[in-house]
């Protein structure tokens, strides 16, 4: 199986590639991708330099464009399929359906993904897009089981990738408009979820508020871990008590499952976190690294315990793999 | 991870101008050595960042395109677009990549006012630009540039070292 690391900047991809990546995704500075925050990605420039040094390393590159296409902006998009073949991506991942026919139309021998934001989650879809666009790899959505998973793996006509580590969305892969609601600009279009624009903390009482765009969406008191300021993880008043009625801040961490993700035929385990920093790339890679070498000898709770200081809520969960949230 | 208190004792007499001045070079320095980090900040250059060591007596405001510098007592400085705030090495730790900043923050261990585009996009520039406060303030020349490097990187070690035993 490989793995797939996350690089915000080009300094966390020479870092990936240090802590032992197969495969590096990463995208262009703009909304073409679902990371699209300040300061974070990569020109067209730097985009070719990563590739010319993964390549030496013998480290795949991934491009991930991974956004749906704007009426009226489109040409944004087909802009960074172009620029992401002329820098030699191994591979282009996308959502858009249209983006994948103009992919496989214009660039017929460049390898393509289809993205977690495109919620393939049956053979049948998948197929189909092998089928028609000649997709060579599904990232699959957070929303199945390990015996889904295998049940997919073994049908359909391209591989498969699952993430393994990392911030968990409210299971709308590229379908959640919470975003959108609040603050107008949507993680599926302008690649951003909760937009730092609209996020603001305070202090209120000891507490630290978090507010998006016009709603306090948490409130945690001194001492309590904190998670990302997104409305699928506010705490809510439902029925007089408060509590997260979406889904909890807390991180995916499947390590203990790996062995039977290998069994089930998966090519590749993703880490989520192209957002994140270089230690996290540099420690969570490296952990897992560590944790795919070993597993079937020993149990990787002590890497997962490590991880646990990375995750959001600093608590994790095997999530939908498992499927035993209330 | 704070500083003993011995330290912010010893500091307290520091006239501001003089923890003034020793902001100032410590920023041209920086932005000496990696040139590329206004670039990467693009407009977020423009904002004013209060960097508030909640173990020293001393705040510092920055506006890195207007390379200013400006500095006050612990609480003083009132007007910026960006206040991030914790023990000092972590500040450090956090700006050399050596730390995760979501981490950290998820932790409770730094907390954030008011723009938080603008901290996105300095933590994405310094991050990207492999600052290394060691490196970068020792003398890069002479007798004493691998005496002085040695003495900090062992005093980094040591102090990121107990955050790790912090955790585990």
């Amino acid at each position: 199986m490989e793995l797939i690391c996350p690089a915000g900047t080009p300094a966390a991809f020479r870092d990936a590639i240090e802590a032992g990546a197969d495969a590096i995704y990463c995208g262009f500075r703009n909304e073409t991708n679902a990371r699209n925050f300040p300061g974070l990605n990569f020109s067209p420039n730097e985009l070719a330099e990563a590739i010319g040094l993964a390549n030496i390393r013998g480290v795949k590159t991934l491009v991930a464009i991974n956004t749906f296409m704007r009426a009226g902006a489109e040409e944004i998009w087909i802009k960074a399929v172009d620029d992401a073949v002329r820098a030699g991506a191994h591979a282009i991942i996308l959502a858009d359906l249209g983006l994948l026919a103009y992919a496989a139309e214009k660039h017929p021998a460049q390898r393509l993904h289809l993205s977690v934001q495109a919620a393939a989650c049956n053979a049948e879809y998948i197929d189909f897009l092998v089928a028609a666009f000649g997709i060579k790899r599904a990232v699959l959505p957070r929303v199945l089981t390990i015996a889904e998973v295998a049940a997919i793996t073994r049908k359909v006509r391209c591989e498969t990738e699952v993430f393994v580590f990392g911030g968990l969305c409210v299971m709308e892969e590229g379908r959640c408009s919470l975003s959108s609601y609040a603050t107008s600009k949507s993680p599926n279009m302008h690649g951003v979820c909760s937009p730092a624009s609209h996020v603001r903390y305070r202090e209120a009482g000891g507490d630290m508020v978090s507010e998006l765009g016009a709603f306090t969406i948490n409130r945690f008191p001194e001492g309590e871990p904190a998670g990302y300021p997104t409305l699928c993880k506010g705490r809510f008043v439902v029925d007089g008590a408060d509590g997260y009625i979406f889904e909890d801040p807390v991180s995916l961490d499947i390590l203990s499952h790996i062995d039977e993700l290998r069994d089930a035929g998966v090519a590749a385990l993703k880490i989520e976190g192209r957002q994140r920093g270089r230690a996290y790339v540099s420690q969570v890679v490296s952990e897992i690294r560590k944790a795919m070498e070993q597993t079937g000898r020993v149990e990787p709770e002590a890497g997962s315990q490590r991880l646990r200081r990375l995750s959001e809520g600093q608590r994790t969960t095997t999530g939908s793999y498992d499927k035993r949230w209330r | 991870m704070t500083l003993p208190p011995v330290v912010p004792k010893m500091l307290k007499p520091i006239p501001v101008p003089v923890a003034e001045l020793a902001g100032q070079l410590a920023f041209a320095r920086v932005i000496d050595r990696h040139p590329a980090l206004l670039d990467r900040l693009g407009d977020f250059g423009g904002k004013t960042y209060c960097f508030a060591p909640i173990d020293l007596p001393f705040e510092f405001a920055v506006t890195p395109r207007l390379a200013r510098v400006r500095a006050a007592h612990r609480g003083g400085i009132l007007r910026y677009d960006a206040k991030i705030s914790g023990p000092v090495v972590l500040l450090l730790a956090l700006a050399e990549g050596r730390l995760d900043g979501d981490a950290e923050f998820f932790g409770r261990q730094i907390s954030i006012d008011g723009d938080m585009e603008a901290v996105l996009a300095l933590r994405n520039a310094v991050e990207n630009d492999a600052v290394d406060f060691v490196r970068d303030f020792a003398p890069a020349r002479g007798p004493l540039q691998g005496p002085v490097q040695t003495v900090l990187d062992r005093l980094r070690t040591h102090l990121l070292a107990r955050e790790e035993r912090r955790w585990n």
